[in-house]
């Protein structure tokens, strides 16, 4: 790749070709707010809030849509840009309802960080609002239109990245609003409950019904893990709360999932918290079970297989390998049949 | 007058083949087809012909920046939304003289090396989409069109497209948009449809006038052509004129014809003998003229050193009985309801200017309401997807600032 050199705001930078404007900004500390950009949905151009002027090129430009070249000359912060950065927040205060006082979204809404950086505390703008109901009808999702910045994330996740074509824009002017399928309620669509537009979502208008006032971001711990349910092995942050989950985001900067999670990994994690749940071994005595430790329960199934293996020959042995477990520990039970057992009976629930 | 486009007029029954025909139609065609395609292109180029469709870009430099490759699919697309308001002159080349358009269109997509057109017309001109049709089949009939045209071996056919009722879809990517099937916005350019247009591949969009002066260019050449207008504005324009006037219609004049001339002359002066307030010299889009500025040359150079743009050639004449309070709560409205919705400042904005507006036309307004409207058109234009929120703002924002005392008398 070729490299370029590029002045943005009077500072010289050295990079190289085929990125935005944007990117090379943030590389080097400067800030330019963004709203409808997200680095796995890409640029938009919808919001117009991250336009910064051009030497030589009329009007303002999007920067996420913008090729840097060389010997661009850029400015961020002209009166100019930061007056038309300042109405497109106050035109969107004015629109929705954006009470973040009891919103979910606090803390985590990139339209709130914008206003913040702009000093903007109200609209002086009439208010629009326009009171759509909130669409409960999903048993995982909240959509409340009303905080909605028509920003395309939530749709370029469901068509591009999940690839589940559920979502697209409906309706055109100030009318214009997310729709599943065609304009049915979440919960009555096509939707398979993936979560990926919610996580995209910059507002509070796509949130989850079962962490609502759980928690604000900012009191929740935040542990990197693997997810439990199957081999794929999608890395997750729990969002803990006194030691409770309250939520579960898909890890957006590694493999194998780069953000994305099912149904499962994202909103199956109840059972963590189950007085159901098992928690220690049980064995069965007499007809009942019993709790025992873990060194009772390992010798009772070590002594069985050995009997078994004496009295059967390791060929009555057969090992099922579980999808909910990673691929190391389905390796591990492999070699335990074939070294220890000394078997080639082993299977996987994920080939019946 | 009457010199390019409108040279047939009168004749009945034009839009039939024969009657095309008799009149010297399709001789371009045939001139055309004997020539290399680069040759038309650099002929077109040497016209100085621009885009008749409001932004006024040089055909021919347009059809330039496609692929040369014969192999690569190329698509030609006719304009023919014709969705601004007080614009109306597609239309008279459309209903009248269809086989013009038809001529211009396969001239063009020889000259390009497109294998396939598209006329995409507004939904409410039904009739005259089966004017098209009726001569598009008559044409193909003949070999003027579709397979071996003129017994070559080279194919061009022309499908109707009917829109379904929204302006956006004249802006030239929502209209590729549309014709995909999927709903009428604006795509992000670059890509611009030359290297990127109608299922990805290169493609022209052009206007209906446009396309229709194509045929006299090949006929005559270039200098017959630049013998009409003035320097970088050469041809003819078909002016429409509306409002009041005492004889409103399409008249076709060389460009940089006096505005004054074409309302006081051409259309026989303001009706009922009444004073002009103002006029909108480019369809509803194109900033505001006061009546003591209507000494200027119609043409696309000449506007803009005066403020506004020539656009559609779509004349609106106000006479001083008219509120402009009220032309901008009209204007206010359409473009509110028009606006495709993809982009925050047109979308919000348009729909808050013409809330603003209807409040201060009320008598409900205060001096912070024009205030308000004024910084959103401000920060509007330049900042818009496409170009309907530019205009948008720069035709309300003329409004207020030239008649201003009429929208303060309205709030005090
Ligand atoms: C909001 C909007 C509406 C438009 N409507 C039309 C239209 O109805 N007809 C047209 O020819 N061009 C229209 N245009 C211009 C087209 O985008 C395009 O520039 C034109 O078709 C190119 O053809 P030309 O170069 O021959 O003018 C419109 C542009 C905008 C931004
Ligand atoms: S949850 Fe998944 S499938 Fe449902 S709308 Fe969101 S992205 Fe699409
Ligand atoms: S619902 Fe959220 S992600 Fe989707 S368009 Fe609205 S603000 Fe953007
Ligand atoms: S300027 Fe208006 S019409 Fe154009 S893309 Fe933006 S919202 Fe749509």
């Amino acid at each position: 790749m070729k490299n370029i050199s590029l002045n943005i705001d009077g500072k010289n930078i050295k990079t190289v070709e085929r990125k935005t404007v944007l990117n090379v900004a943030r590389e080097n500390g400067i800030y330019i707010p963004t709203l409808c950009y997200h680095p796995r949905t890409k640029q938009a151009g919808k919001c117009r809030i991250c336009v910064v002027e051009v030497k030589g090129l009329p009007g303002l430009r999007v920067s996420c849509s913008l090729e840097a070249k060389d010997g661009m000359e850029v400015l961020t912060n002209t009166g100019r840009i930061i007056e038309t950065r300042k109405m497109i927040v106050e035109l969107y205060l004015s629109s929705g309802r954006h009470n973040c006082i009891s919103c979910e979204g606090s803390g985590t809404c990139e339209l709130q960080d914008a206003a913040y950086h702009l000093g903007i505390e109200k609209s002086s703008f009439p208010n629009m609002t326009k009171d759509i109901p909130i669409d409960t009808s999903s048993p995982m999702i909240i959509r409340d239109m009303n905080k909605c910045i028509q920003c395309y994330r939530c749709i370029a996740g469901c068509n591009d990245i999940a690839v589940n074509e559920v979502l697209d824009m409906g309706f055109r002017s100030s009318r214009m609003t997310v729709v599943c399928d065609t304009n049915k309620p979440m919960g009555k669509s096509s939707c398979v409950i993936c979560g990926e537009c919610v996580q995209l979502c910059p507002t509070g208008a796509l949130t989850e019904r079962k962490s609502a006032t759980k928690g604000r971001d900012w009191e929740t711990g935040k542990i990197k893990t693997t997810c439990p349910y199957c081999g794929v092995g999608c890395q997750m942050y729990l969002h803990v709360r006194d030691n409770e989950i309250i939520k579960v985001t898909g890890a957006e900067d590694t493999a194998p999932n780069y953000g994305s999670l099912c149904i499962k990994g994202r909103f199956g994690y109840d059972f963590v918290h189950s007085h159901e749940r098992l928690r220690s071994p049980l064995l069965r005595k007499n007809g009942e079970f019993a709790e025992v430790s873990w060194e009772d329960a390992l010798d009772f199934t070590a002594k069985k297989l050995l009997e078994i293996k004496k009295n059967h020959g390791p060929e009555s042995i057969v090992g099922i390998g579980c999808a909910r477990t990673t691929n190391e520990n389905n390796y591990v039970m492999m070699k335990f049949m074939r070294a220890v057992i000394g078997t080639n009976n082993v299977d996987h629930c994920a080939r019946t | 007058m009457n010199n390019i486009l409108l040279s047939k007029k009168g004749i009945i029954d034009l839009h039939s083949l024969k009657k095309y025909i008799a009149h010297g139609g399709y001789e371009a065609l045939k001139k055309a087809l004997s020539m290399p395609p680069e040759n038309i292109i650099s002929m077109v180029i040497e016209s100085g012909l621009r885009g008749r469709g409001g932004a006024g870009f040089p055909a021919g430099m347009k059809w330039k920046f496609l692929p040369k490759e014969r192999e690569i699919t190329k698509y030609l697309i006719c304009n023919a939304d014709e969705g601004e308001p007080g614009t109306f002159k597609d239309r008279q080349i459309m209903e009248f003289d269809p086989h013009l358009l038809i001529e211009g269109m396969t001239i063009t997509a020889y000259a390009i090396g497109a294998c396939r057109g598209f006329i995409y017309i507004r939904g409410e001109y039904d009739w005259i989409a089966k004017v098209l049709i009726r001569a598009l089949k008559e044409a193909e009939d003949h070999g003027f069109s579709g397979d071996y045209i003129l017994g070559t071996d080279y194919q061009f056919c022309i499908d109707v497209f009917r829109g379904a009722g929204s302006y956006i879809c004249g802006e030239e990517t929502a209209l590729l948009e549309s014709i995909e099937g999927k709903a009428g916005r604006p795509r992000l350019k670059p890509p611009f449809p030359a290297t990127f247009g109608l299922y990805g591949k290169p493609t022209v969009v052009q206007n209906v006038a446009t396309l229709s002066s194509i045929p006299f260019i090949v006929n005559n050449g270039p200098d017959a052509f630049k013998t009409f207008g003035k320097p970088r504005n050469y041809g003819t324009m078909l002016f429409g004129i509306c409002g009041h006037v005492n004889k409103p219609g399409v008249y076709e004049y060389p460009m940089g014809t006096s505005l004054k001339k074409l309302i006081y002359e051409v259309a026989g002066g303001i009706k009922g003998n009444k004073g002009l307030k103002a006029v909108i010299p480019g369809g509803l889009s194109a900033p505001i003229l006061k009546a003591d500025e209507i000494d200027i040359e119609m043409d696309f150079d000449s506007l803009i050193a005066a403020g506004s743009i020539l656009g559609t050639g779509g004349i609106i004449v106000l006479d001083e009985n008219v509120s402009i309070p009220f032309v901008a709560q009209k204007a206010a409205k359409f473009f509110a309801h028009e606006s495709c919705g993809q982009c925050t400042p047109c979308r919000e904005g348009t729909n808050i200017i013409k809330f603003l507006i209807d409040r201060i036309a009320a008598g409900e307004g205060s001096l912070t309401d024009i205030e308000q409207v004024l910084r959103l058109c401000r920060c509007i234009k330049g900042s818009t997807l496409c170009a309907m929120g530019d205009t948008a703002a720069f035709s309300i924002e003329t409004m207020v600032k030239k008649f201003r005392g009429e929208f303060e008398s309205l709030v005090k």
